[in-house]
């Protein structure tokens, strides 16, 4: 998972794609987990400070990760293309 | 680090701005969760009761009660109210109503028993309905009731009935007529335009076997043009007068029915319904001045009996329903699956309930469809709604849910919860007890042939 390197994200959760001119807003936790996926945390990595920091479990948070992720790639947020390189 | 230390979880978001763009799922109106109702905290309510669980509102009844009442007393001097026992007949219900002074109104042998099992007497009870046995009807003349006949077979019915009770039964018609508004209701009475109507009044005077007390009418229903009331008052008051005129007979009383409409949004309104739906006021000065200006004698004023239902009931109304389960669609849209569905909440076809969260969350939503628990495609609660983050386990308040719902509703793949009623003092009192399997099952009969099987 890597964030679009030109998608810029304040620390209020507005972000912003210049490639598509698209905005969006982003909650708090959810700023939070993409400041991490830029920071190039793994998964597990992410879970792990999600579930010690709020009251939720293991499995409540993992369909909301999973969810979380299917919509940045939807709104193409994700460097598809250089991850595909990496690979 | 312990669970209660730690934030309060709202799961991650990410929502495209589309600014300038009318979004058909409208502004976000609700900006305060509905921990309580009357003062009771909708968890501990779902903690005694379960979920989903009807609330019905004590005070609310007899507020809106009042303020409709003092709608038309403020502007005709005689008026009475008779609860309408389809909109809801809960026993509480019917109590509270009857406690406030109205009568009854019921539309079936059934309604009409329940009425006087609630202690109602029978000379305050309007019997309407296109399907009145001959029982219903011997009871109703021995009883004194008011009975409003909907078309000539009864009439025919009654006068016989008349001879074999030898009683003369209190009797009125039931009129339509085109008010000026669509769709016109022209299937219960005799039709005002072609004459139908006068002609039942004239064979209920000449048969002499009938004692002809009043005219009703129910010109329709959420009835959002307070001008149609005016012009079947009219119509009504003019053919009270003719029958003054030719038979020297007083009506005693002209009974506009119902139809008012509740602050409920129908589906494809523009502006929500709190907004958009006259108030009653503007029913009750519609009504009143062509009442007062149709030209009755001051001392012949006949009665006003009004049969409202939905606009007394629905505000009172609560259903309280928990979140199953959140998912995505295939359209990227959110779908939040609640336990209540179409089969307890059958309004949901018409109107866009209000539906409120009943814990604290943040200013953060998602443009969401709302579906109930039954494993059918039509069991959608809200089809477009903006929601905040719903866990499962959340609570929400489906409000003004109190008409047609409790009457309305179906036992169709699960079964029908209880209700509760919230007394003026805050005491909360189960009247009426979630069903079992044996509610039904009581009811079913297998062939014994059909008991054995293997598999």
């Amino acid at each position: 998972m890597k964030i679009n390197k030109n998608v810029s994200i304040s620390e209020n959760g507005f972000v912003f794609n210049p490639t598509t001119g698209e905005s969006f807003t982003v909650n708090p936790i959810g700023v939070e987990i993409i400041n991490m996926i830029k920071m190039h945390s793994p998964e597990e990595e992410i879970k792990k400070f999600i579930l010690e920091k709020y009251a939720t479990d293991s499995s409540g948070f993992d369909k909301d990760f999973y969810d979380f992720i299917q919509m940045l790639k939807s709104y193409n947020l994700f460097d598809e293309e250089n991850e595909e390189n990496e690979n | 680090m312990k669970n209660t230390d730690k934030i309060k979880y709202e799961r991650p978001i990410i929502k495209r701005l589309d600014a300038g763009i009318p979004n058909k799922f409208g502004l976000r109106t609700e900006y305060t969760p509905m921990t309580h109702i009357d003062n009771v905290s909708v968890k501990s309510l779902v903690a005694e009761f379960g979920s989903p669980l009807f609330v019905v509102s004590e005070k609310t009844i007899r507020n809106t009660y009042n303020q409709t009442k003092r709608a038309f007393t403020l502007r005709y001097p005689k008026v009475q109210f008779a609860w309408s026992y389809k909109t809801n007949y809960l026993d509480a219900v019917c109590h509270v109503f009857h406690q406030e002074g109205s009568w009854a109104e019921v539309v079936s042998g059934f309604e009409y028993d329940k009425a006087i099992a609630n202690g109602v007497n029978g000379k305050n009870i309007i019997f309407n309905g296109p399907d009145k046995s001959e029982s219903d009807i011997e009871k109703a003349i021995n009883n004194d009731s008011l009975l409003h006949i909907d078309h000539l077979d009864e009439l025919y019915m009654v006068i016989e009935m008349a001879e074999k009770t030898n009683k003369k039964p209190k009797v009125s018609i039931r009129v339509n007529m085109d008010t000026g508004i669509y769709p016109m209701w022209d299937r219960f009475g005799f039709n005002y335009e072609t004459g139908q109507a006068w002609d039942a009044l004239n064979k209920i005077m000449f048969s002499q076997k009938l004692e002809l007390m009043g005219l009703h009418c129910h010109i329709g229903t959420f009835m959002l043009a307070p001008y149609a009331y005016s012009t079947a008052a009219y119509k009504l008051a003019d053919l009270a007068l003719a029958v003054e005129k030719k038979f020297n007979h007083n009506i005693k009383y002209i009974d506009l029915g119902g139809g008012f409409p509740s602050k409920n949004t129908l589906k494809g309104s523009f502006l929500p319904g709190n907004d958009s739906n006259p108030s009653i006021d503007e029913f009750a000065e519609a009504i009143s001045s062509a009442l007062i200006n149709a030209g009755f004698h001051p001392e012949k004023l006949p009665l006003l009996i009004l049969e409202t239902g939905r606009a007394l009931i629905d505000d009172a109304g609560y259903l309280i329903s928990s979140v199953i389960a959140n998912k995505r669609l295939s359209s990227g849209k959110r779908a939040t699956i609640i336990d209540a569905g179409v089969n307890i909440m059958f309004t949901s076809f018409w109107y866009d309930h209000k539906v409120s969260p009943a814990q604290p969350f943040t200013h953060y939503t998602e443009d969401t469809v709302l579906y109930g628990p039954l494993c059918m495609n039509i069991d959608v609660i809200r089809e477009n709604i903006s929601l905040p983050l719903l866990n499962k386990g959340d609570n929400l308040v489906i409000s003004m849910v109190g008409a047609y719902n409790m009457t309305q509703w179906m036992q169709f793949i699960t079964l029908r919860p209880k209700i509760v009623m919230i007394d003026l003092n805050g005491k909360v009192h189960l009247i009426r007890d979630s069903e079992t399997n044996a509610t039904l099952t009581d009811l079913e009969r297998v062939p014994e042939h059909l008991k054995k099987f293997d598999l």
